[in-house]
């Protein structure tokens, strides 16, 4: 019998496994993130004015891996739909592993494969004095990988709630691109929903799980965190928990076709 | 066969699909080291059975048991004692087939050097050792088949599902696949549950066969036993005089059954037909009947079927295919 770490390590190998054989995603994954930091940090930069001295590339970074932690994580669900159209997804159905593991096996392989994209960027901002090498310490790098991981375990989540009810590619996608750009542009990343934003917007910011966890690593990062640290990492520690437990029952509810 | 506990028993089972009956108060029992086949058309409730006795599709009402686990209430004690070779095809084709064996045995909790020795036996035995460690991808219809059969006995379990498991295959693939699965009843004493549209892999497989239609089980025996059911040999006999030839044989008491078949055909149904011809060709050629031709043939299960639904199992391919051809298409 296999035990519940057995399974999710299993599925975690899998997807790893996966991934490392897929060359063009392995390249094509850090592309995307960087052209956008590139083009909106330079481009905006002229505009905007950050409080203290830091510059807007700096400010925007932090975003952009939150960008990446998001795209790659909620878009990974799509191997849920994949693994149904394909039949693998009986294969793990019937077999004898507890339910929640099969969850956290996904949700674990997914999040490694986005923690490993933001990992790239965060390194690529780093060396090139985006994110100056003074303003890190262990501790912070630390702090933000803690964020960089409840990111990734919330929208993979997400991710495979909406997988769990859809039976195909488009219609995934539909659903989740129009999720993705409120999600994103709300989050704060690119730019602060202050108190000057209109009330219907900071509203919709204050439900947008990102928010807290970009401001999370900004604080950790570059030090300009607009909330508490503590209390970012509370509500998305939450957020992460409620959103598996969701994931969870809706696997437990599917059946293969 | 071994005459043991009873490794399957269904009891008024149904299953019912909005105000679709997709199985209607099916019950059989299966003994432990028996292959025993659901027979039936497209459409006739046997992956629906067989999705329900593997945990995973509800039942609706009635019960069912694998080794005496309720397949409702104990589903994990259920699958473990289960292998499936699910009709379409349910492999990771990125990953290789060792890789696909590998990720299945540790499902299953099987581990380390145990492990290892499983995935190389059950290679061996399909015959892919060779292409153990390319991408399934790359394999054939009938290479994707062979893993996965492997793959559903990997665990050694103590029953294995097999869910149509040759169609689309060439013959000569089918053939081999039958060979995989007398050896794994034979040699492994498992206890094996087929579906099949396939009449002849029924006959060829199956120590008895549950024949269903509509949802229903229309008859439970042994193939020998529903081929007799019949009555015996068929004998045809071509003549332009059938009225004539039927009314001579009815005389002649010869322990069959006699009648017209329509288009100048008489068919004679008899338990040894090979005797029986000869005697009805002397007894014509008294009378001076002629005869144009003379046909003798064992029964099928075909005809068993056609003569308890009155129709020919409707031989088009279902579902099963067309995914695959989709399944394969989508590949290019």
């Amino acid at each position: 019998m296999a035990t519940t770490i057995d399974t999710i390590y299993a599925l975690w190998l899998r997807e790893i496994k996966r991934y490392l054989k897929s060359k063009s995603r392995v390249i094509g994954s850090g592309g995307q993130p960087l052209i956008w930091l590139a083009i909106f940090g330079v481009g905006l930069g002229s505009v905007f004015v950050v409080a203290n001295g830091t510059s807007y590339i700096t400010f925007m970074a932090p975003g952009i891996i939150g960008m990446t932690l998001l795209f790659s994580s909620i878009f990974a669900g799509v191997n849920v739909i994949w693994d149904k159209q394909f039949g693998f997804l009986k294969e793990i159905l019937v077999a004898p592993v507890s339910r929640v593991g099969i969850v956290i096996g996904k949700i674990a392989g997914s999040a490694t494969l986005a923690l490993m994209n933001a990992s790239v960027i965060l390194v690529v901002v780093t060396v090139f004095g985006i994110i100056p090498l003074s303003s890190l310490s262990v501790v912070g790098v630390i702090e933000a990988y803690i964020f960089m991981a409840l990111i990734s375990f919330v929208f993979v989540s997400i991710g495979l709630l909406i997988a769990s009810s859809i039976n195909n590619v488009e219609g995934f996608q539909v659903i989740v691109n129009f999720l993705i750009m409120p999600l994103f542009f709300l989050s704060g990343a690119i730019f602060p929903i202050g108190s000057t934003a209109p009330i219907w917007m900071q509203g919709l910011a204050d439900i947008d799980p990102l928010k807290y966890g970009v401001d999370g690593m900004r604080a950790a990062l570059i030090g300009i965190g607009s909330g508490s640290l503590w209390l970012d990492m509370a509500v998305m520690i939450a957020v992460a928990v409620a959103f598996l437990l969701i994931a969870d029952w809706s696997f437990k509810r599917m059946q293969a076709k | 066969m071994n005459g043991g506990a009873d490794a399957i028993s269904v009891k008024g089972l149904v299953k019912k699909f909005g105000n679709f009956t997709a199985v209607d108060h099916v019950s059989f029992n299966v003994k432990e080291g028996e292959v025993f086949g659901l027979l039936g058309p497209n459409g006739a409730g046997k992956t629906t059975t067989i999705s329900i006795l593997s945990t995973i599709i509800s039942l609706t009402s009635g019960s069912a048991s694998i080794f005496g686990h309720d397949v409702s209430r104990a589903k994990d004690e259920v699958r473990k004692m289960i292998g499936i070779v699910f009709q379409d095809p349910s492999l990771d084709d990125e990953l290789t087939g060792r890789e696909n064996l590998d990720l299945h045995a540790r499902f299953y909790g099987v581990k380390g050097e145990q492990k290892k020795r499983a995935i190389a036996d059950v290679l061996k035995l399909v015959e892919l050792d060779a292409a153990a460690d390319k991408q399934v991808r790359s394999y054939s219809g009938g290479m994707k088949r062979r893993l996965e059969i492997a793959r559903g006995f990997i665990h050694h379990p103590h029953l294995l599902f097999l869910d149509e498991p040759t169609i689309g295959l060439d013959p000569q693939t089918r053939r081999k696949i039958w060979e995989y699965i007398k050896m794994l009843n034979q040699k492994e004493k498992l206890t094996i549950i087929i579906t099949t549209h396939y009449m002849e892999e029924a006959d060829e497989l199956c120590d008895r066969i549950a024949i269903i239609d509509h949802g229903k089980i229309i008859a439970l025996d042994t193939p020998e036993k529903l081929k007799d059911s019949l009555g015996g040999d068929i004998i045809r006999i071509g003549t332009n005089e059938p009225t004539r030839l039927v009314a001579l044989l009815k005389k002649g008491k010869l322990g069959a059954t006699v009648k017209e078949y329509g288009g100048n055909t008489v068919e004679i149904t008899a338990k040894d037909g090979s005797k029986l011809l000869p005697r009805v060709i002397s007894l014509a050629a008294k009378s001076k009947i002629p005869m144009e031709y003379s046909t003798i043939k064992r029964p099928t299960l075909e005809d068993v079927f056609i003569s308890m639904t009155g129709k020919a199992i409707r031989d088009e391919e279902g579902d099963g295919i067309s995914a695959r051809m989709k399944f394969m298409g989508g590949r290019r």
